[in-house]
């Protein structure tokens, strides 16, 4: 159902999972986000492409800074945009969904920012969405958050440029995350050397491996080596859950702390998608340090957004002339 | 050509004694400015400029691939810029660098220095220096390829 996000020609004019797209598909949005990078530096901190064009916010599930960041990267873009946060229920499904986005596009949206609970949420959109019509997924239940993992490999290839040379380490809740989902077919996407993922032995997904990866359960061993180590947001609302024995547990056996990143290479990157739980998954001190890229992360995030809105509907637009 | 081209740029108007901003285009105006740049001896580094997020017909095409990073290493308040390219045919690239240029400052003036000005222009724009005035059908393209060696390549439109 990936083969939705792209058009006959090949060409990307929605943004569901990277499932389904090419290394070429993220090539192209990491180079036209380096291009657009340089934006947040100028005088005039925008630039006239999506002017006339509305985006639509709709977010089923609450999350201000995922939200502003896109608001953000719209509204550098030029582009008007529509905040809708609509509560998230489970009774929210189906034709109440359908008649969201009918209503929305008879307001002429042109792009429709989704995030949602539920898995396949943006999937939806996308299938019943007008000739013209762009969707974004900004992350859907446990499936994909793709432009999380995209604004990661790009932070990796701004200091990393060689993927096939390079060592990346994903520790943390493997089995809820969409970002490490979408996180590893970025990384394998762009022939990442050895990816390896740390997770207590409950959170880690069955059949990982067949996706190129290592497992390991010791986070001081898969530590060794690594060129970049990305700790994932522990969801507290688990922590209750039979999953995970304690907080501090988990922060002695699975954090990301001086003496870890000790055992990696001396120009290791550490990055952590947000909002951190310092002192669980990550120390403060690693957190803050030389390392960290953490804060890179959210200004890449905005450059990779833009550049994702800017492709998408420029092929989308190309098909609403049709 | 070339040598006709840096002579052109010479006799630019000046102003004050700061010497010009020099911006290629993406990616034949480039080649072009490297040689000016070389030739007009500019104490100040080169600018390099992809005018694409500013172009008319993104809705049309949508976004072009291999987006180049703008490098701008100074101010262009005040300053006399020479935007170069390597042809000059419609106009629309130039439009494009002028409003990608204006979201960077205010410029003293700004000249247009191409390798190549042909006719077809749909707007109200001219080569302040170029190299050649040619006459070409108005389906022959011609573009630049390089950069080494630079050689201009002739195509017989549809």
């Amino acid at each position: 159902m990936n083969d939705l996000q792209v058009d006959e020609q090949g060409r990307m004019r929605h943004l569901l999972s990277l499932d389904g797209l090419a290394a070429r598909h993220v090539q192209e949005i990491l180079d036209t986000a380096e291009a657009l990078l340089e934006v947040a530096a100028r005088p005039v901190k925008s630039l006239p492409l999506l002017r006339g064009r509305t985006i639509a916010n709709l977010f089923f599930e609450a999350s201000t800074r995922t939200r502003s960041t896109f608001e953000l990267a719209a509204r550098r873009l030029s582009a008007d945009v529509l905040n809708l946060d609509v509560g998230s229920s489970s009774a929210v499904k189906g034709e109440s969904l359908l008649d969201t986005l009918r209503n929305l596009e008879a307001m002429h949206a042109d792009m429709f920012v989704v995030r949602h609970v539920d898995s396949g949420a943006a999937h939806f959109f996308a299938r019943h969405a007008a000739p013209g019509v762009s969707i974004l997924n900004a992350g859907d239940g446990r499936h994909a958050h793709p432009t999380q993992a995209l604004l990661d490999v790009f932070t990796i290839r701004r200091h990393k440029p060689d993927f096939g040379n390079l060592c990346v380490v994903v520790v943390g809740d493997l089995l809820h995350s969409r970002v490490a989902r979408s996180q590893l077919r970025a990384l394998s996407l762009l022939g990442t050397g050895e990816i390896r993922v740390v997770a207590p032995p409950t959170l880690i997904p069955e059949q990982i491996e067949a996706q190129g990866v290592r497992v390991f359960t010791d986070l001081d061993r898969a530590c060794v080596d690594a060129d970049v180590l990305i700790a994932l947001r522990l969801q507290r609302e688990r922590m209750r859950g039979p999953f995970l024995p304690s907080e501090r547990e988990y922060f002695l056996r699975y954090g990301l702390t001086r003496e870890r990143l000790a055992k990696a290479r001396a120009d290791c990157l550490v990055m952590h998608p947000g909002p951190m739980n310092r002192g669980i998954e990550i120390e403060s001190a690693v957190a803050d340090g030389p390392h960290s890229v953490i804060l890179e992360q959210v200004a890449n995030g905005i450059a990779v957004r833009m550049a994702v809105m800017a492709i998408c509907l420029g092929n989308a637009g190309r098909e609403g002339q049709a | 050509m070339f040598t006709r081209l840096v002579a052109e740029a010479q006799q630019l108007p000046t102003i004050g004694d700061r010497p010009p901003c020099l911006i290629g285009l993406h990616t034949g105006g480039v080649w072009v400015a490297e040689y000016l740049h070389r030739a007009l001896e500019v104490g100040e580094p080169l600018g390099r400029m992809d005018p694409a997020f500013y172009r008319d017909d993104y809705g049309r095409i949508g976004l072009k691939l291999g987006m180049r990073e703008n490098q701008l290493p100074w101010s262009i308040e005040d300053r006399r810029v020479i935007l170069v390219d390597d042809v000059l045919h419609t106009g629309r690239t130039i439009r494009a660098a002028l409003g990608a240029l204006f979201d960077y400052g205010r410029p003293a003036c700004v000249q247009l220095a191409v390798l190549i000005e042909r006719e077809g222009r749909e707007l109200p724009i001219r080569a302040d220096a170029a190299g050649a005035r040619v006459h070409l059908p108005a389906q022959q393209r011609v573009k630049l390829r390089g950069p080494e060696p630079l050689q201009l390549i002739h195509e017989a439109g549809a």
